[in-house]
């Protein structure tokens, strides 16, 4: 740019080898020190907020996981590892990680293939593919609680569109709020809608990186377009995909605005993190239960990206 | 290398075949006009609904268009919540928490990218962890922390504990490490401070990202519901999400679809408002490595 162009001369030509060779002898000269203060004024508010907000509360967590404790009241007790043995032998849990792992594994999985298949279909030089990728997207920026209405409205057994167009069609309209299975499936679509958008546009613009002579080099040996799929193209998108499965899997597991809008008792959707909410201020207000699922949680979390980073990344072609 | 010489187009089967027919689909708006379809069409039947009476939708057969535009179920939404009231605390909560978030984002990623400190990986790799922690984890010491500060139903009590941002501060490094360094050595070389470099160079020039950054924030501030719906349990100090989901609960019969429908529309046209503006930004922000010359 001009900026760097054009000043060749301006630069005072001893200067700039001694301030190179400075470090060596002196490491924390004046202009260190000054650079020290500088980074903690810009830095230290943003590092002070994550400490209060995200560190500290990890470690409250272990804390308060210890106690029987109801939410609000003044004295709790001291029950050491009890809240983990309840967690770990009662029934509940086995059910919350069976909800856990059948959401997160159709909702990641659902709107990463639909993701693909929509970037695939719009990856092309035809008009109004700007705006279908515009559209696509837009439900991934929209309000949980506002989708989770509209949804409702529509999956309604008694009125909504769904029911309606199921029965116009001879379908029996399915009991979408009360089998605990259907209310599970109901959340999963609408979260695969809300956030199918967002694969897609990013695996729009990894197609659209994908060198053209490849492609077309593809095409002149012959190749079939399914063979250049998976033999050019997803190899290709293997960055991409690694990206979006690491950060669908974190999101799909701290999901939370729709599913507590359209199932707020958690019927059939209760994941580990809808777990962490309802024991806490729903209305058993188990304070020191709660810490205790999310210290889970927490480890969970941790766990999972340790095994991504080691064995996804190992496999992933980058271009 | 063999020589591989053009072919004439192999035989392609039956004009009709399933595989004609999905790649015919796949290449025409056929496929452009079922995903816009698929995005649009519930939100549509969103913004109809909410003009319809409750007589409409207990109907057997459903019409499109409601029998009148007038908006009775937006007022009568407003007398079972300030409507009114929570969309101004929407988007006051919004404006400050997001611009305070992304001056963050901006001045930690400076510092990060262009001032000298010790171990600065390990700061960077210690902000990023965040983004592992989700807020359902931190809710109940942070809604402890906050509710002893007096925080209960005030403004700065939904606000702070959002503030410190990890996905702001890692894109907006990115973005400043891609800067020819010429350009701030240039400036450095002329006498322009931290101040003036981070100000005069490298915040005009990240411009488009520093859009992205701010888009995001104000989003996820507008949308952010967990949080202000345990912080808040005066009416007054709702924000809209947690409004609605008051309305939910007063609203439990078929009959108050209407106007929740109302709700959503004023929690949901905003959004999509700002994004039909806005959206290139996104856009390129989420394809940086392709759009950057």
């Amino acid at each position: 740019m001009s900026v760097s162009a054009a000043r060749p001369g301006h630069a005072p030509m001893g200067e700039v080898p001694a301030t190179e060779a400075q470090p060596r002898r002196r490491r924390f000269g004046p202009r260190e020190r000054h650079d020290f203060w500088v980074f903690l004024a810009l830095a230290g508010p943003n590092i002070l907020l994550i400490l209060i907000f995200s560190y500290r509360p990890v470690l409250q967590n272990i804390q308060y996981s210890m106690l029987n404790w109801t939410l609000g009241s003044a004295s709790a007790t001291w029950v050491g590892i009890g809240n983990y043995v309840e967690f770990f032998t009662s029934p509940n849990t086995l059910d919350i990680l069976r909800v856990t792992a059948i959401f997160t594994v159709a909702t990641v999985g659902g709107s990463m293939v639909l993701g693909l298949i929509i970037a695939l279909a719009l990856n092309r030089p035809v008009r109004g593919v700007g705006l279908a990728r515009a559209a696509v997207f837009a439900p991934y920026v929209l309000s949980g609680v506002g989708v989770g209405l509209v949804w409702l409205f529509i999956f309604d057994p008694a009125i909504g569109i769904l029911g309606v167009i199921l029965r116009a069609i001879g379908l029996p309209g399915p009991e979408w709020f009360r089998d605990p299975n259907l209310t599970l499936a109901m959340v999963i679509i609408v979260y695969v809608w809300k956030n199918m958008g967002y694969a897609a546009v990013i695996y729009l613009a990894g197609l659209q990186a994908i060198p053209r002579d490849l492609l077309e080099a593809a095409a002149l040996d012959g190749a079939s377009s399914w063979r250049t799929f998976w033999s050019v193209v997803w190899p290709l998108l293997s960055p991409i995909t690694f990206f979006l499965l690491i950060t669908s899997v974190l999101a799909s597991l701290q999901a939370f605005d729709i599913i507590q809008i359209m199932t707020p008792l958690g019927n059939g959707t209760t994941t580990l993190i809808y777990e962490v909410y309802l024991q806490a201020f729903g209305q058993f207000n188990r304070a020191g239960y709660s810490a205790t699922v999310a210290v889970v949680l927490f480890v969970l979390l941790v766990v999972l990206t340790i095994v991504q980073l080691r064995y996804v990344e190992r496999r992933v072609h980058y271009a | 290398m063999t020589v591989t010489l053009p072919k004439p187009a192999p035989p392609q089967g039956h004009p009709l075949s399933p595989r004609n027919l999905w790649s015919a689909a796949l290449s025409s708006y056929v496929a452009i006009v079922v995903v816009v379809l698929i995005v649009a069409l519930p939100l549509l039947w969103m913004v109809l609904s909410s003009f319809k009476s409750p007589a409409e939708l207990i109907t057997t057969t459903p019409t499109l268009f409601p029998e009148s535009f007038a908006p009775t179920n937006y007022v009568e939404a407003a007398k079972r919540i300030p409507l009114v009231r929570l969309f101004f605390n929407s988007v006051l909560v919004t404006v400050i928490g997001a611009g305070i978030k992304v001056l963050l984002a901006i001045m930690t990623a400076y510092a990060l990218v262009y001032v000298k400190f010790p171990f600065k990986n390990v700061i960077f790799a210690g902000i990023l962890v965040t983004l592992m922690v989700p807020p359902q984890v931190s809710m109940l010491p942070n809604f402890l922390l906050i509710s002893q500060l007096g925080g209960v139903n005030t403004y700065w009590g939904i606000i702070l504990p959002g503030l410190g941002t990890g996905f702001g501060t890692f894109l907006l490094r990115q973005q400043f490490l891609s800067i020819p360094k010429s350009l701030t050595e240039a400036a450095e070389i002329d006498g322009a401070g931290h101040w003036r470099r981070l100000w005069q160079i490298v915040v005009p020039v990240s411009a488009p990202t520093i859009a992205t950054v701010a888009l995001v924030s104000i989003v996820f501030e507008w949308n952010d519901y967990l949080w202000p719906l345990i912080i808040i349990t005066d009416p007054s100090m709702m924000t809209l999400p947690v409004g609605l989901n008051t309305l939910r609960n007063s609203e439990a019969s078929a009959l108050g679809y209407p106007l929740l429908m109302a709700g959503s529309v004023a929690i949901i046209v905003p959004v999509l408002i700002v994004f039909v503006a806005l959206q290139r930004y996104i856009i390129a922000g989420l394809t940086q490595g392709a759009v950057k010359d």
